[in-house]
């Protein structure tokens, strides 16, 4: 099954760092990640471990002073790396989409909201007139559930919520029905009511658009929701890598069981009530740890794991780690 | 499958989603820009000098460029509100035919100088690297420079005449607003909503002004406002020294300019042309202030 289905994007042994005063930041360093055409993809991690930039790198939109060094990313076959700046222009937006997890101050405050998510259409489909942009904005924003959406065609950023917003936000993200959707923390800054209702609409448009969706979190709950493939991701390196309900019942990764420990959960008994926390800091990256990155903050650290960094074992099909516990058995 | 959508999910959130009152914008701002009164007089004073300079030939009592050397000097009266110069004009009627210069030149020089200063600005802040490190240089350069010794360069080189008043206003213009709309354009650049819409495939020029050059509009009417008193004195400093607008043109500066040896004996040939350049500098200061206190705060919704 895994073998039929063509990848729509493939990005291979990404390398992006940046170039800071104090010395070089790897912020992705040797990312590989498939996303299957029709697939919910969870990328997870803690703040900083190279999520966000690997989507933006996606993008090409990497901003000073960061840079690609290495990798390829191929997108629907082609190799974005090696696009022109004009090419991009013509893939984002129309091909590629993003959400960013600010609803709050991702949408120009000057302009109604409706012209918004129009100015999108009309940049990617030049012949289309205001009018027939007009009507598929109002039809993209009642596909988003938004009510009254003829009326929130005029209306101001300000004037709506942040659930709203970010429904707009998807409306905008989706006009031009992309291949592929990053979100980038899609929910972080909604309550957790208006969480859930937004990742059922990412789900249910999946299916009705058929778009792959590449969604960024820090919360498990989130992928265990929505995701049918999940890569985890620390200090810039994919960790493990599996279809969700493999990771959930048989994770591999000492980082990946800590998160999974640390979730809130509320089946636990009385005296294991206090919340488990994966003991350390995020490594500094300017000087990343010797060996595996993950070593230092390790209980089940060896003494190879100090020296030398683990390669990326195959457990089962769905199913890989890059961690010298599995390495020999 | 759509029907589901909305079916299932509007109904669940429309509770906790409430909109906020679609109130109109400008009438708020009205209402607060009306409860401040220096600033209200000041758009009045504005008012009616503009309206001075349009209709001045239906004003102005008297011809202002006709010389009558009988009436030299006559005090302020009933017949010469204002008195007569030194060539028998009328005072009145040249100040009001003045205010065409002077108006002229506090909004045209101005004008370009905020539209290169924006431009300037923008690209700098959008850019940084090297553009900006040579556009903020030449700006500095601009602004270390004494202003009026600068225009006097312009006037000199050029020759005096409204045209070139216009350019020397504007080439010392230009910095200040560049610097204004950098720094903006920096902190919009961060925003979410112009990395949105470099997401969305937007090119660099479109988001620039479409999307920051509309966020920084507000800053700009009142640094235009605040830059058109600025404007009027450094065009009646120039005229005083003789380099600005040429007899038997009316302006205000050179009035008080062509008053000042006669000041002792006709104090009101000087005096009241100076009286005219202070009160519209401060009805513009007055009404740029005010326009600053309630575009400031309605930025932060």
């Amino acid at each position: 099954m895994v073998d039929t289905i063509q990848p729509l994007l493939e990005i291979k042994h990404l390398k992006t760092q940046f170039f800071t005063s104090k010395g070089i930041v790897p912020g992705a360093d040797d990312v590989s990640l498939t996303i299957d055409k029709g697939k919910i993809v969870g990328v997870v991690g803690e703040s900083g471990c190279g999520k966000s930039v690997t989507a933006l790198s996606i993008m090409q939109l990497i901003s000073e002073p960061g840079k690609i060094v290495g990798g390829e990313i191929l997108f629907d076959g082609r190799d974005l790396l090696k696009s022109s700046k004009q090419q991009m222009y013509t893939i984002r937006g129309n091909e590629i989409s993003m959400i960013f997890q600010e609803p709050m101050t991702s949408l120009n405050p000057v302009y109604p909201v409706g012209k918004q998510v129009a100015e999108t259409l009309l940049i990617h489909n030049s012949h289309l007139s205001k009018e027939a942009a007009k009507k598929a904005v109002i039809n993209m924003f009642e596909l988003v559930g938004i009510p009254d959406a003829k009326r929130r065609f005029q209306v101001y950023p300000h004037q709506l919520s942040g659930g709203l917003r970010q429904r707009i936000m998807i409306a905008m993200a989706l006009i031009c029905k992309p291949k592929l959707l990053i979100a980038d923390e899609p929910t972080t800054a909604l309550d957790v009511t208006i969480e859930a209702q937004i990742l059922q609409l990412l789900k249910d448009l999946q299916e009705e658009i058929d778009t792959s969706i590449m969604i960024i979190t820090h919360n498990l709950g989130v992928v265990a929701e929505v995701c049918d493939d999940v890569y985890v991701m620390y200090a810039g390196k994919v960790v493990e890598h599996s279809d969700v309900f493999e990771l959930f019942d048989h994770p591999k990764h000492p980082y990946t069981k800590g998160l999974l420990k640390s979730m809130p959960r509320s089946d636990v008994d009385e005296q294991r009530r206090k919340l488990y926390s994966i003991k350390g800091m995020v490594p500094n990256m300017l000087r990343p740890p010797q060996g595996c990155r993950f070593h230092p903050r390790c209980s089940e650290a060896m003494d190879i794991c100090k020296k030398t960094e683990p390669t990326v074992v195959t457990i089962n099909e769905q199913h890989c780690v890059s961690c010298w516990k599995y390495n020999e058995r | 499958m759509s029907a589901n959508v909305n079916g299932v999910v509007t109904e669940e959130w429309t509770d906790q989603d409430y909109e906020v009152e679609m109130g109109n914008g400008w009438k708020e701002l009205g209402l607060n820009f009306v409860q401040n009164k220096m600033a209200v007089i000041g758009g009045v004073i504005i008012i009616l000098v503009i309206a001075t300079a349009l209709f001045a030939p239906f004003i102005a009592p008297y011809d202002p460029y006709k010389v009558n050397l009988k009436l030299q000097f006559q005090e302020p009266s009933a017949q010469f509100l204002l008195g007569t110069d030194m060539y028998g004009r009328d005072v009145l009627s040249r100040i009001i035919y003045g205010s065409r210069i002077s108006l002229l030149i506090g909004l045209v020089p101005t004008l370009i100088s905020m539209v290169i200063g924006a431009i300037i600005g923008m690209i700098a802040g959008y850019y940084r690297g090297k553009i900006d490190f040579i556009l903020m240089s030449i700006s500095d350069m601009v602004l270390s420079f004494p202003s009026l010794l600068l225009a006097m360069v312009v006037m000199y080189t050029l020759g005096a005449s409204l045209i070139n008043i216009f350019i020397a206003l504007s080439v010392i213009g230009w910095a200040q607003t560049s610097r204004v709309v950098r720094a903006q354009t920096m902190s919009l650049k961060n925003k979410e909503f112009v990395e949105a819409s470099r997401a969305i495939g937007v090119r660099d020029i479109v988001i620039m002004f479409r999307h920051i050059l509309p966020n920084c509009i507000s800053q700009l009417i009142v640094l235009f406002t605040l830059n058109i008193p600025s404007s009027i004195l450094s065009e009646a400093s120039l005229s005083f020294l003789g380099i600005g607008a040429q007899p038997p043109a009316s302006s205000w500066g050179l009035m008080v300019s062509n008053g000042k040896e006669y000041l002792f004996n006709a104090p009101w040939v000087t005096i009241s042309p100076g009286i005219a350049i202070l009160i519209v500098v401060l009805a513009f200061n007055f009404f740029g202030d005010g326009l600053r206190d309630v575009l400031d705060p309605h930025l932060k919704h």
